[in-house]
C-alpha cells in the first residue's frame, strides 16, 4: 500500500475509535472487604460477589434457582447417582491464554479437595475421583449419591482457575488467573479491587464494560452517599430504611430479591449442660410458646422496614422445597401463656446471645418486648461476633441470634445445622431418624422424591425447634438508572452478561 | 547533651520489647478462637484444624510469642490470616496514606491551636479568649464519625464539591488526593486543635506569670517581644510534648474517621484485624506504629531538654 | 516553729509566704472557691454539670415516657408535642432516652477518669519522686501502653472482662491511666527542682509529707485540665465500645450507643442523632469550662 494511502487508512480507522465506544468502567460499592481471591481458599459471601466477574463456574443458577450451563454445556447423572458426567465448552481459555479442558477440571477439583487451607474440601467430600474421558468430557465419581453437589459446582467449588498459573505461584490469591469475563489487574486491601475486560472471553459479546472497580465501604450511609454523589454506579446491601426513598427517585433503580438464606434463633437443646438447666432448652412446649409470642410480620416491619418475608422453615415460602402444609404461624399470646402454664414455668427467663450488628440488636429488642407479653424474660447479651461463634461452639448459650447466607440447594441450609455433630449444629440436636431422612434427601434427585424426606424432617423441626426461623431478608441493591440488564438472582450476586450502562 | 541522647535512645529498646509483649498479650486476652472466625461461615473442621496448626495456636503462649518475635527479628512480620497478604506489604501500602493524613491533620491543628492559644492567654478574659475557647471545644466535643458524616452529607451530597470517600495517591493525581483528604484531616485536626489550644493557653498563662516575664516587662520591653521571645519558647515546650504524643496517636490511624471516609489507613486495618482475630496484622502494625510513636517521643523529649535547662542534672 | 509544723503548712510557691500566717487567712480551698465564684464562665460550666447530674438523678420524674418502651406504630417519627425529640428506630421516645442516658454517659465519663486519675497520679508520683530504677521501669511500661492505640487497649480489656457498662468504664479507665502517669511524672520532675522543695527537704520534711502537701497541690492544675479533656474522650470511647457490643447493653440507653444507631438514619431521622449529639457536646463543654475555671481558681501563683 502506498504511504499516503496507508496514512489515510490509518486516519480513517483512528477516527472510527470513538464510534466503537468509550472505555466503560463499572464502579461497585461493597459492604465489606473480601478475603482471599482464590476460589479454593475463599470464605466470605462478599468474595463471591467479586468472583462473579473474575471466575466462571461449571454451572450457574438462574432467577428460579435452576441450574444452567456456563463452562459446562450439559450434565448427566449416572443411573445409580454415583457419577456425574459433564460436557464442557471447547472455546474457553484462561486469562493467561491456557486452554480450558477436562484435564483442567480434574486439576481444579483435586486442588479444591487437597490444598492446604482449602475451604471446599467439605463440599466435595463425596467426590472420590475425577476421570478425563476426553478434552470436553469429564466425569466426577462419588462415594454415594449426592445431589447437592450441583449447588457446589454452581458456586466456588465449580470455579476453574488456570492450572499453569496455580502451579507456578506461591500466593495465587495475590494475582488470580481464572476464566471469567474480567481479569485481575490490582488489589489494594480495603481500598479497591480492579479488573479489566478479558479479550478472549467466550461470551464477550454479552460483556459491555472494559473495567470493573470494587470499593469496600462498610458504612451503609457513606456507601449510599457515594452512589448519590455519582462516585459509584452500583451498591449492594442498601439499608432497609433508605430503600423506600431511593425507589421513588428517577436517577436510581432498586432491586429487592428474596434471599435463599434466613434469619433465625438457634436454641441450645443439647449442645451442653446449659440446655437442661434452662426451661427453653429442656421443654419443647416452652419453645413453642416462645414462637407463638412472636409476631414475625411485626418484626419484619420494625426491623427491616418490611424488606423481608416471614418464614418458619429453612427455605423461603416461595421455594419448591417448602412444606406448604406447614405455613408461618400467627402470633397467639393466649396459647403461649397456656403452654407455659402447662409446662409449669409461667415466667421463663433466658439469655439471647446477640451479635453486635445493628439489625441483630434491633431484632433482639423487638423479640424481648414481644415475648415479655407472654411472660418471657429475655435478657439480651450483646456479643462480638468472633466471641459468639466460640461460645456457640462450646454450647455456652441459651439462644443465639444467627443468620445464614443460604445455599442454592436446601441441603446446604439444613444438613450442617440439624444432623448429629455437624459443624454448624450449635443447638446440639441429634436424632438418628432425622440423620437418616437428611441422608435420604441428599441422595435423591427429583424435587418430589426429596420432598418426601424433607417433609418428615420438617415435622421434627417444627416439633423440636432446634432453630426458630424468623424471616428471609431481601437483598437490596441500588444503582444508576442507566444500568440495564440487572438480573435478580436469589443468591444476591451481580452477574455481568447483558449488563450495560447506557 | 550527647550523653543524654544516647541514654534516651537506650530506653527505646526495652520499651519496644514491652510493646511487643503487651500487644501479644492483648490479642490473647480477646475471647474466642481465631481459627474459628477465620474459617468463615462454613466452619469446616478440617480447615479449622489446619489454621490452628499454622498459627501455632495449640502451643504454649511463650512459644507462640517466640515464633512471632523470631520472625520479626528476621524481618518477617507474618501474613494476614484473612487475605494471605504479607503484613509488611500491607503496612507499606498503607503507610503513605496514614502518614499523609496524620501530617495534614497535625498541620491544621497547629495552625488553629497555637495562635488561638496565644491570643487566648494574652487577651485573657476578653471576647477573643472566650470565643477561642468555645470554638476550640466545639471541635473537641463532637464525635469524629458524627462530624464526618455531617461533612459528607453537606460537602459531597449537597454541594458536590468534594468526593464522599476513597483515596487517590498524590502521585496519581494531587488535586484528587487533596480533595479526598481535606475533610478527614479537618475532622481530625479540629479535635486535636482543641486539646493543643487548651494546653497552649494554660502553659502560656503559667509562663506569663513567672518572675522572668515580670522582669522582662519591668525592663521595659514591648509586650510583643516579651511574649514572642521570652514567653513563647517556654510555653510551647509542654505543648510540643503533647503534639508529639498526638502525632503518634494519629500515626496509629484514626479508626472511626478512616471508616467514615473510607481512607485505607492503619486505623481501619487494625480494627478489622482485631475483629477477625488476624493476630499477625494487629501485632505487626501496632509494633511498627508504636516504634514511630516512641521515636517521636524521643525527639519531643530532646526538645524539652534543650529548652528547659533546669532539667539538666 | 518545729520542722513538722513547717511541713504541714499550705503549699508554697515561688512568691514568698510566711509560715504560720495561714492561721489568720482563709484556707487555700476556700480561697479557690471564692475565686471560682468570680469566674463567670467556670461557674456556668459548673451549673451545667450540676444540671446534668440533677437530670440523671431525677430522670424518673423528668422523662415523659418509659425509655425502653418500644412502640411499633411510631417508628422514627419526627418531634411532636407528645414526643419532644421524636422517636427512634424502635419507636421509643428520644427525649426520655436522652434524659435516662445521662446516667450512663456521666458514669462512663466520670468513673473512667477517676480510675485513670487515681491510678495515674499515684504511679506518676512514685515514678517522679523516687527516680532511678523505679522511674525507669514505670516509664518504660507506661511508654509501651501509650504506644498502643487507645481503642485497641480498651477493646481488649473490655472484651476480656465481659460486656457491660461497668466493665467498659474499667477498661477505659485503665487505658487512660498512662496519660496521667506521664503528665504527673513530668510535673513532679519540674516542680522537684524548685527552691521551695529543696527548702522543705533541707528542713527535714519526710518524703510523704513533701509529696502530699507540696507537690500534689502544685500539680493539680494540669491534672484537672487533662481530666476534663479525658472525660470527653471517655464518653466518646464508651460510644465506640457500645458499638462493639462492649458497653451499655440494650435496651438501656446511653448517648454513645444512641449516636451509633442514629448514624444509620441521618438521612431520614436526623433528630435521633441531633439530640444525643447535643447532649454529649453540652456536657463535655461544661466539664471543660468548669475545668478551666478550676485551673484558674486553684493556681497558687494567682493570689
Amino acid at each position: 500500500m502506498k504511504p499516503r494511502t496507508r496514512a489515510l487508512a490509518g486516519a480513517v480507522l483512528l477516527s472510527l475509535i470513538p464510534l466503537v465506544g468509550q472505555a466503560q468502567t463499572l464502579r461497585i460499592g461493597l459492604a465489606e472487604d473480601p478475603d482471599m481471591l482464590d476460589p479454593t481458599l475463599a470464605r466470605t459471601f462478599v468474595g463471591r460477589i467479586v468472583f462473579s466477574a473474575l471466575c466462571d463456574k461449571l454451572i450457574d443458577v438462574d432467577e428460579k434457582l435452576n441450574y444452567v450451563p456456563q463452562l459446562a454445556t450439559s450434565y448427566q447423572w449416572s443411573a445409580d447417582g454415583k457419577a456425574l458426567t459433564m460436557k464442557l465448552r471447547s472455546d474457553v481459555t484462561f486469562h493467561d491464554g491456557e486452554k480450558f479442558d477436562a484435564a483442567a477440571v480434574k486439576f481444579n477439583i483435586e486442588r479444591h479437595k487437597t490444598m492446604q487451607g482449602s475451604n471446599r474440601s467439605g463440599e466435595l467430600r463425596p467426590v472420590t475421583s475425577v476421570d478425563v474421558i476426553d478434552p470436553t468430557t469429564v466425569r466426577l465419581n462419588l462415594s454415594a449419591p449426592f445431589t447437592p453437589l450441583l449447588a457446589s459446582l454452581a458456586d466456588r467449588a465449580g470455579m476453574m482457575v488456570s492450572p499453569k498459573a496455580a502451579q507456578n505461584s506461591t500466593n495465587f490469591a495475590s494475582a488470580p488467573v481464572c476464566s471469567g469475563p474480567f481479569k485481575f489487574v490490582e488489589r489494594v486491601a480495603q481500598d479497591r479491587i480492579v479488573f479489566e475486560k478479558y479479550a478472549g472471553y467466550w461470551n464477550k459479546a454479552a460483556i459491555h464494560f472494559d473495567r470493573v472497580v470494587y470499593t469496600p465501604i462498610p458504612d451503609a450511609t457513606v456507601r449510599l452517599a457515594n452512589l448519590r454523589s455519582g462516585q459509584l454506579d452500583f451498591i449492594e446491601r442498601v439499608a432497609s430504611s433508605d430503600i423506600a426513598k431511593l425507589a421513588t427517585e428517577p436517577s436510581f433503580k432498586v432491586s429487592k430479591i428474596t434471599e435463599i438464606g434466613y434469619q433465625g434463633i438457634t436454641i441450645n437443646l443439647g449442645k451442653s449442660d446449659r440446655a437442661q438447666a434452662n426451661p427453653l432448652g429442656r421443654d419443647a412446649r416452652v419453645r413453642e410458646a416462645f414462637e407463638l409470642s412472636l409476631d414475625r410480620q411485626g418484626i419484619v416491619q420494625v426491623v427491616m422496614d418490611g424488606e423481608a418475608t416471614p418464614g418458619n422453615q429453612w427455605v423461603p415460602p416461595s421455594s419448591s422445597f417448602y412444606t406448604k402444609s406447614n405455613p408461618v404461624p400467627k402470633r397467639d399470646i393466649a396459647k403461649a401463656k397456656a403452654l407455659l402454664k402447662e409446662a409449669g414455668v409461667p415466667n421463663p427467663s433466658f439469655t439471647l446471645m446477640t451479635p453486635t450488628t445493628s439489625d441483630a440488636q434491633k431484632i433482639a429488642q423487638v423479640v424481648q418486648a414481644m415475648a415479655k407479653e407472654a411472660g418471657f424474660d429475655v435478657k439480651i447479651e450483646s456479643t462480638e461476633f468472633a466471641t459468639s461463634l466460640n461460645l456457640a461452639d462450646k454450647g455456652d448459650f441459651d439462644a443465639y441470634l444467627l443468620a445464614w447466607s443460604g445455599r442454592a440447594d436446601p441441603d446446604g441450609n439444613i444438613y450442617s445445622f440439624m444432623a448429629c455433630k455437624q459443624p454448624l449444629n450449635y443447638s446440639g440436636y441429634c436424632k438418628p431418624e432425622v440423620d437418616a431422612l437428611l441422608n435420604e434427601a441428599r441422595s435423591k434427585q427429583t424435587v418430589a422424591d426429596r420432598m418426601k424426606a424433607y417433609e418428615q424432617v420438617n415435622k421434627f423441626a417444627q416439633n423440636d425447634k432446634p432453630v426458630l426461623y424468623l424471616y428471609h431478608r431481601n437483598w437490596l441493591w441500588a444503582y444508576n438508572a442507566k444500568l440495564t440488564g440487572v438480573r435478580e438472582v436469589p443468591d444476591g450476586l451481580l452477574r455481568f452478561a447483558g449488563l450495560k450502562l447506557n | 547533651m550527647f550523653a543524654f541522647f544516647i541514654r534516651r535512645l537506650v530506653t527505646v529498646l526495652p520499651t519496644l520489647v514491652f510493646v511487643s509483649m503487651l500487644i501479644f498479650a492483648l490479642q490473647q486476652l480477646l475471647p474466642g478462637d481465631p481459627a474459628q472466625i477465620l474459617a468463615g461461615e462454613d466452619q469446616n473442621p478440617e480447615l479449622i484444624a489446619q489454621l490452628r496448626e499454622k498459627m501455632h495456636l495449640d502451643k504454649p503462649l511463650p512459644v507462640q510469642y517466640g515464633y512471632w518475635i523470631g520472625g520479626v527479628l528476621q524481618g518477617d512480620l507474618g501474613e494476614s490470616a484473612r487475605t494471605g497478604q504479607p503484613v509488611l506489604e500491607l503496612i507499606l501500602q498503607k503507610l503513605p496514606v496514614t502518614v499523609q493524613l496524620a501530617f495534614m491533620s497535625m498541620l491544621i491543628a497547629l495552625l488553629i491551636s497555637i495562635p488561638a492559644g496565644i491570643v487566648s492567654a494574652v487577651k485573657r478574659g476578653s471576647v477573643w479568649d472566650h470565643s477561642a475557647t468555645v470554638l476550640g471545644l466545639a471541635g473537641l466535643s463532637m464525635p469524629n464519625f458524627w462530624l464526618g458524616i455531617l461533612m459528607i452529607l453537606f460537602f459531597s451530597v449537597e454541594l458536590g464539591w468534594l468526593p464522599a470517600s476513597g483515596y487517590v495517591s498524590p502521585f496519581e493525581n494531587l488535586g484528587a488526593n487533596l480533595a479526598a483528604m481535606i475533610m478527614p484531616a479537618v475532622v481530625l485536626g479540629t479535635g486535636i486543635a482543641a486539646v493543643l489550644m487548651r494546653h497552649t493557653r494554660s502553659s502560656m498563662l503559667q509562663v506569663l506569670a513567672t518572675d522572668y516575664v515580670r522582669t522582662a516587662r519591668a525592663k521595659g520591653l514591648r509586650e510583643r517581644v516579651v511574649v514572642g521571645k521570652h514567653a513563647l519558647r517556654n510555653a510551647l515546650t509542654p505543648v510540643i510534648t503533647l503534639a508529639a504524643l498526638e502525632l503518634g496517636t494519629l500515626l496509629s490511624g484514626a479508626v472511626l474517621t478512616e471508616q467514615v471516609f473510607t481512607i485505607p489507613g492503619f486505623g481501619k486495618l487494625i480494627i478489622d484485624a482485631v475483629f477477625n482475630r488476624d493476630y499477625a496484622v494487629v501485632q505487626g502494625v501496632v509494633l511498627v506504629t508504636a516504634t514511630a510513636y516512641i521515636l517521636l517521643n524521643l525527639l519531643a523529649d530532646m526538645a524539652y531538654f534543650v529548652f528547659n535547662p533546669r532539667l539538666r542534672h | 516553729m518545729s520542722s513538722t509544723r513547717a511541713c504541714d503548712t499550705e503549699p508554697m510557691s515561688t512568691s514568698i509566704s510566711v509560715p504560720g500566717a495561714s492561721v489568720a487567712e482563709a484556707g487555700p480551698w476556700l480561697r479557690a472557691w471564692r475565686k471560682l465564684r468570680r469566674n463567670r464562665i467556670g461557674m456556668f460550666g459548673l451549673l451545667v454539670v450540676l444540671g446534668f447530674v440533677a437530670m440523671a438523678v431525677l430522670a424518673p420524674w423528668i422523662a415523659t415516657h418509659d425509655p425502653i418502651a418500644a412502640n411499633w406504630s411510631a417508628i422514627r417519627k419526627a418531634p411532636t408535642s407528645m414526643s419532644w425529640f421524636g422517636t427512634d428506630e424502635l419507636g421509643r421516645d428520644v427525649f426520655s432516652r436522652v434524659v435516662w442516658g445521662t446516667r450512663a454517659s456521666l458514669l462512663a465519663g466520670v468513673v473512667s477518669v477517676t480510675i485513670a486519675l487515681v491510678l495515674g497520679v499515684a504511679i506518676g508520683m512514685v515514678a517522679g519522686f523516687f527516680g532511678g530504677l523505679v522511674d525507669a521501669v514505670i516509664s518504660r511500661i507506661t511508654d509501651a501502653f501509650l504506644a498502643c492505640p487507645f481503642l485497641i487497649l480498651a477493646i481488649a480489656l473490655a472484651a476480656f472482662l465481659g460486656p457491660s457498662l461497668s466493665n467498659a468504664m474499667i477498661a477505659i479507665g485503665v487505658s487512660a491511666t498512662p496519660v496521667f502517669v506521664r503528665l504527673t511524672r513530668a510535673q513532679v520532675l519540674t516542680i522537684q527542682v524548685e527552691d521551695y522543695i529543696e527548702a522543705a527537704r533541707a528542713v527535714g520534711c519526710s518524703p510523704l509529707r513533701i509529696a502530699t502537701f507540696h507537690i500534689l497541690p502544685n500539680i493539680t492544675a494540669p491534672v484537672i485540665v487533662q481530666s476534663t479533656l479525658t472525660i470527653a474522650s471517655a464518653i466518646i470511647a464508651e460510644a465506640s465500645l457500645s458499638f462493639l457490643g462492649l458497653g451499655q447493653q440494650p435496651p438501656d440507653p446511653s448517648w454513645g450507643s444512641m449516636l451509633n444507631t442514629a448514624k444509620n438514619f441521618m438521612d431520614n431521622a436526623p433528630w435521633m442523632a441531633i439530640w444525643p449529639g447535643i447532649a454529649i457536646f453540652a456536657l463535655v463543654l461544661a466539664f471543660n469550662l468548669l475545668g478551666d475555671g478550676l485551673r484558674d481558681a486553684l493556681d497558687p501563683r494567682h493570689r
